[in-house]
């Protein structure tokens, strides 16, 4: 057994070294035309080490270092909160407070902070659009991001040519989304776990792809750019009025321009859309459809034996959920001015699930908390530079082995019978 | 002479090459327990599949209430009143007790969209009304205190219970039991007895079950159905199969 542990952790030890020596170790750099290959400095080789000497001490005391962490005395939440009736009573001035807060709050902040809130925002309800998908009707899907293009692209492609505004395109492009999910849904009917994943996986990659190479209407790798933002009653947030008799929003109030207003605009449409989409996605959770989706989860032939349709109940998991990914997609492509496939890539797709697990599969708050972690953890980690991801993957991992449950499990509705 | 609820003619199941179901009838009048024995592998459970459709049969017809439901999706069947268990339990695990049951009334919360997003009173209602029928059926099975527990941390009997609790709640005509005792300790099985018994005479519903457990089978049946590799093989009221050399010779070998 002990020699057991020695050969896994001189096995981890020699994986951290092989891994080290790729990222860390070797750098290439371009002299002129040439590639040239550069060694790490000794200091940079100094901390290679330590790390590889600690990766392989965790793991051959890995045993006396769980145990420990098992006696620590777990803090008692339960007692530092007031009682569940309590709490309950207190629950709507919270989330009016919060609320409130949340429209405040961007007039006090820097305006990057505030642009950050907002990118967050469009995270959050990516997150909550695949948790119905993953979380709650266990459907694994790895190319959610192709929902968030189609409605991206909705809104960039139908302003472009037809000049329609965001708040026409803003319902649009969620149904084309839900149209786009309920096309998947067919042929993945049957399918279920791995196979799943493979096919949304490669259901990401078409559209992307499509995207990339229809250039007569995409405008292909180079995307679209000049896409209006959205107007409040058809007052413009840009310094002078684009369309002929618009007035801009200063010269409506009577004040001077501030390009601030613009962001902060955004920034109160998504905590709006957001709101209506936690709302809308709390809703179903505690319908039938809700808990039919996460009756599917738990056993098919089951639900199958209850009279209940797995078609209808997975079609409309997947059409729910990218909906919400084409509401998300719609007010990016708004946001940024400018959309390319660049912005579509799986790498996204995996934030997103990455959000959705790391909260905890089907928690509403988890989502949101981890949502709010992912998108601002790395904009923290900036002074790391190049280590930043690999400081991402850590947490990770950390996270999952620590807590594979998520930041927030999900909590299960308490029902009150009266007998 | 009461209607026959279920009648089963000449039904049979071939998988390739394989005969695992062949030519077997069934009659279940109402309020009715019905028994299938047999040997281990005998096909008894590939019955239930086809009753159930889990599987299309191959041949025959089954009729339920005068309506011929063989080749009707599995969940078209369950709606007609005919509903079933498993083998090894099958709950949805993660969610409490009493959404187990909330969800196997889903089509009873025959409700729209709009009204549910917005919780319309007509809505509310409705909910209500199924979380009542939860609670008589919880009550009925003992089961009402763990009501917001989770499923699958519930005892091993206890889930054995609820199964059949999510099942009646459907309001079904026709419970198909397989294998209900299994697992069951000698105290649970006379529960069990109790409650199949209490089902037929004051929910007046018909019962079809699968078991091994001859004691229960035998003091509870009306009629009883013996199955051996596939085929039927004698049929009659619990002294008549229990006397029968045919059956006898199945379960116990040649001499």
């Amino acid at each position: 057994m002990q020699n057991n542990k020695f050969l896994s952790a001189l096995f981890a030890a020699g994986v951290t070294f092989v891994l080290a020596c790729l990222m860390i170790g070797v750098k290439l750099d371009t002299e002129g035309t040439e590639l040239a290959v550069r060694g790490a400095t000794a200091e940079q080789w100094g901390w290679i080490g330590l790390g590889i000497g600690l990766v392989f001490l965790s793991q051959l005391f890995s045993n006396q270092i769980d145990a420990f962490f098992g006696k620590l005395p777990k803090p008692k939440l339960s007692g530092l909160l007031p009682e569940e009736k309590k709490r309950a009573a207190l629950k709507p001035w919270l989330l009016a407070a919060l609320i409130v807060g949340m429209l405040i709050w961007p007039f006090m902040v820097s305006r990057g902070s505030v642009d950050l809130a907002t990118l967050t925002l469009i995270y959050i309800m990516l997150g909550l659009g695949l948790n119905i998908v993953v979380g709650l009707a266990g459907l694994l899907d790895l190319g959610f991001v192709a929902f968030y293009a189609v409605g991206a692209y909705t809104y960039a492609l139908l302003s472009m040519y037809f000049g329609l505004s965001f708040w026409v395109c803003l319902p649009l492009a969620a149904g084309l989304a839900a149209l786009f999910g309920f096309v998947l849904g067919f042929p993945v009917l049957r399918l279920r776990g791995d196979y799943l994943a493979i096919v949304t996986l490669g259901f990401g990659e078409i559209i992307r792809i499509l995207l990339n190479n229809w250039t007569a209407v995409t405008g292909g790798p180079s995307g679209i750019s000049g896409i209006p933002k959205p107007t409040l009653f058809g007052l413009e947030f840009t310094r002078r009025a684009k369309e002929e008799g618009a007035q801009t929003f200063h010269d409506f109030m009577g004040i001077s321009y501030s390009s601030s207003y613009k962001v902060i605009f955004l920034y109160l449409i998504a905590v709006l859309l957001v709101i209506f989409v936690i709302y809308l996605i709390n809703r179903l959770m505690r319908m039938p459809i809700g808990r039919a989706w996460e009756a599917l989860r738990e056993d098919e032939i089951a639900c199958r034996s209850l009279g209940l349709n797995r078609t209808t109940i997975k079609l409309s998991a997947f059409t729910i959920g990218a909906s919400t990914a084409g509401f998300a997609g719609s007010f990016f492509a708004a946001r940024q001015g400018f959309i390319s496939p660049e912005s579509f890539i799986f790498i996204e797709s995996a934030i997103i699930l990455a959000i959705v697990v790391l909260g905890g599969m089907g928690s509403q708050i988890g989502v949101i908390l981890a949502a709010i972690v992912m998108t601002i953890l790395p904009e923290l980690a900036r002074e790391f530079a190049e280590y930043r991801m690999l400081l991402f993957g850590l947490l990770m991992v950390v996270m999952m082995r620590w807590r594979p449950e998520g930041l927030v499990p999900m909590k299960r509705p308490h029902l009150e019978l009266k007998s | 002479m009461s209607q026959l609820l279920l009648d089963v003619n000449g039904l049979t199941m071939r998988f390739g090459g394989l005969v695992a179901v062949d030519h077997v009838d069934l009659a279940v009048k109402n309020r009715q327990v019905v028994s299938i024995i047999g040997p281990n592998g005998a096909g008894k459970t590939t019955v239930f599949n086809c009753l159930s459709g889990f599987y299309i049969p191959s041949d025959g017809s089954v009729v339920f209430n005068g309506e011929q439901v063989a080749g009707m999706k599995d969940y078209q069947i369950s709606r007609k009143g005919l509903v079933r268990t498993f083998q090894h339990v099958r709950l949805f695990s993660k969610m409490t007790v009493i959404e187990n049951m909330l969800v196997a009334q889903h089509r009873h919360l025959k409700t729209d969209l709009i009204s549910g997003l917005l919780k319309t009173s007509s809505y509310r209602r409705l909910e209500q009304e199924a979380m009542d029928r939860a609670a008589y059926w919880l009550k009925e099975m003992d089961l009402l205190q763990f009501a917001n527990r989770e499923a699958g941390n519930l005892a091993y009997g206890q889930q054995r219970r609820l199964e059949i609790a999510r099942c009646m709640v459907t309001q079904p005509e026709l419970l198909m039991l397989d294998e209900p005792a299994a697992g069951l300790n000698p105290n649970e099985t006379k529960e069990l007895d109790e409650l199949i018994v209490r089902l037929r005479d004051e929910h007046e519903i018909s019962v079809l079950l699968i078991e091994h457990d001859m004691k229960l089978v035998m003091g509870i049946s009306d009629h009883i159905y013996v199955i051996a590799q596939g085929a039927p093989l004698a049929n009659g009221t619990p002294d008549e199969v229990k006397n029968n050399p045919d059956v006898i010779k199945a379960y116990l070998g040649e001499e």
